[in-house]
């Protein structure tokens, strides 16, 4: 092997460009957003999966029927972040949680921010921030916030 | 089920950075290694496996590349996983049983010192729900490190004691990456990096290779007077959908276990492919190895070459049997985020 001094480097930036078809279901749920809604699905055995999934990974059936869930939640569990990388969308402290919306009996993965770590626990309830912008994606949930 | 044996392994040492060294480099050497071993050429290979991923090396069909490390005129059987190569393993095991092949040799390889591994592995999630977020593997594994947390299924200090535990083990390991050794008031002077976790709870920067041979009983003989025979192999997966795991039950690794029928198994030593300090007492508890020594090796905590490292808890698991007055050993493989999908393989050398 050559001196790691020697060594001739070129930038290699590898992005992510694909478009993908949300599909009939997920649509529905990207579609909802913009409307300041979150929407998850229900099982035949009741239970609800939210976001909404396209299938029930316990009884293996499709699922289509939609309901209303949050804005608010509770945290099922979070890890925070006091030093933002490059690739986190928050630059300030924040968190990546688990979040059980009301009306719903599974956890969304998201973030929480404008607080410190010492606020948040298992069980704190947040509640969903939107951005300014909507583009159909699950960013337009821009953050979670602690419930005043 | 026809018996299936490993007859050798071998690694190459990690390296923090491989530098101009590329992946056929990385590999060529274990896979000679074992050749020179057991004194063959590929030409003996009826199977040949590899484990890799493309998002590592940033190209489509890099693995492809990692075919020129060995001979490949006349032409051979071959198939890639895009996994940890312990699964290139499975595959190759799956190809014995069909009676395609009565050897197998296998590699993995990866080199995670080029690009920025937090956010490559963010990819590997829900690319509607989840990977628009970027979250990063440390963030997921925090995740399920404060439910047992809370839940008093592991302490901190448990987290505290793999780590140390680890540092000193990689003295046994001689390709270990990370061998300096580390206090409590080091760990607990150590900065978060996604809390609770901090830089010793997570597994170094690792580039490397190792490679593996394994046969049917009744070609194994010819390769060594000891192999060690795979007794029992079982993997299961857990939902994509991380939100609807429980991050406290692990139900694949369970099913595992009650198939593999672990329990009437009295274990001399494990290796399990915890990558970070907090799975490490929670797969002793799960898997009933609190009497067990586990990772002599250091495990991922001392080196953690992706989609090597679960075929390295295999390797070291043959190693320890191999080499000392040992009879039952465990080994696990891992993928996904928080400990998703789950493999455990018992290992046996008959006397």
């Amino acid at each position: 092997m050559s001196d790691q001094k020697d060594l001739l480097r070129a930038p290699f930036e590898l992005a992510y460009n694909y478009k993908r078809s949300s599909g009939p279901l997920m649509s529905k749920f990207f579609n909802a957003l913009a409307e300041q809604k979150i929407l998850g699905t229900k099982s035949s055995t009741g239970k609800v999966y939210a976001p909404a999934a396209e299938f029930d990974p316990e009884t293996h059936e499709s699922l289509s029927d939609l309901v209303e869930v949050g804005p608010g939640g509770v945290i099922e569990s979070f890890s925070w972040i006091e030093e933002p990388k490059h690739h986190h969308l928050i630059k300030n402290p924040f968190a990546f949680a688990l979040i059980k919306l009301d009306g719903a009996d599974t956890s969304m993965l998201h973030m929480v921010t404008e607080c410190d770590e010492a606020d948040l626990k298992i069980g704190s309830r947040v509640t969903a921030n939107w951005s300014a912008t909507m583009e159909n994606r699950i960013t337009d949930i821009k953050f979670f916030t602690l419930e005043k | 089920m026809k018996k299936v044996a490993i007859v050798g392994y071998a690694q190459h040492p990690i390296l923090e950075n491989a530098g101009a060294l590329n992946e056929v480099e990385l590999i060529m050497p274990v896979v000679h290694q074992l050749f020179d071993e057991l004194g063959i050429s590929q030409n003996n290979i009826d199977f040949t496996c590899s484990g890799s991923c493309d998002y590592l090396q940033g190209a489509a069909f890099a693995f492809v590349e990692g075919l020129s490390a060995i001979q490949t005129n006349p032409p051979i059987k071959e198939s890639h996983v895009e996994m940890d190569a312990a699964w290139a393993m499975y595959e190759s095991m799956l190809k014995i049983q069909m009676g395609d092949a009565d050897t197998a040799l296998i590699y993995g390889f990866g080199k995670s010192s080029p690009g920025r591994l937090d956010s490559i592995i963010s990819l590997q999630m829900d690319p509607y729900y989840i990977s628009p977020l970027w979250p990063d593997r440390v963030s997921l594994a925090a995740i399920q490190a404060r439910v047992l947390l809370e839940k008093n299924i592991i302490t901190p200090e448990q987290m505290i004691t793999a780590v140390i535990e680890a540092r000193t083990n990689s003295k046994n390991n001689k390709n270990a990456l990370v061998t300096e050794l580390v206090d409590k008031e080091a760990y607990l002077a150590s900065e978060k990096i996604s809390s609770p976790l901090n830089e010793f709870d997570c597994p170094p920067i690792s580039d490397g290779s190792s490679a593996m041979i394994i046969a049917s009983e009744e070609k194994a003989y010819d390769f060594t007077d000891q192999p060690i025979f795979i007794e029992g192999i079982d993997h299961r997966i857990e939902s994509s959908n991380i939100g609807s795991r429980d991050l406290s039950k692990p139900s694949g690794i369970l099913a595992s276990i009650e198939h593999l029928k672990l329990e009437k198994t009295k274990f001399d030593v494990a290796e399990l492919h915890t990558q970070f300090s907090h799975e490490v007492p929670y797969l002793q508890s799960v898997l009933k190895l609190s009497d067990v020594p586990t990772n002599l090796s250091g495990g991922p905590l001392v080196g953690n070459v992706m989609m090597c490292a679960g075929l390295d808890a295999i390797g070291k698991t043959y190693e320890s049997l191999k080499s000392n007055d040992l009879i039952n050993g465990l080994a696990h493989a891992s993928s996904g985020p928080c400990l998703q999908h789950n493999m455990l393989v018992h290992l046996e050398k008959k006397s």
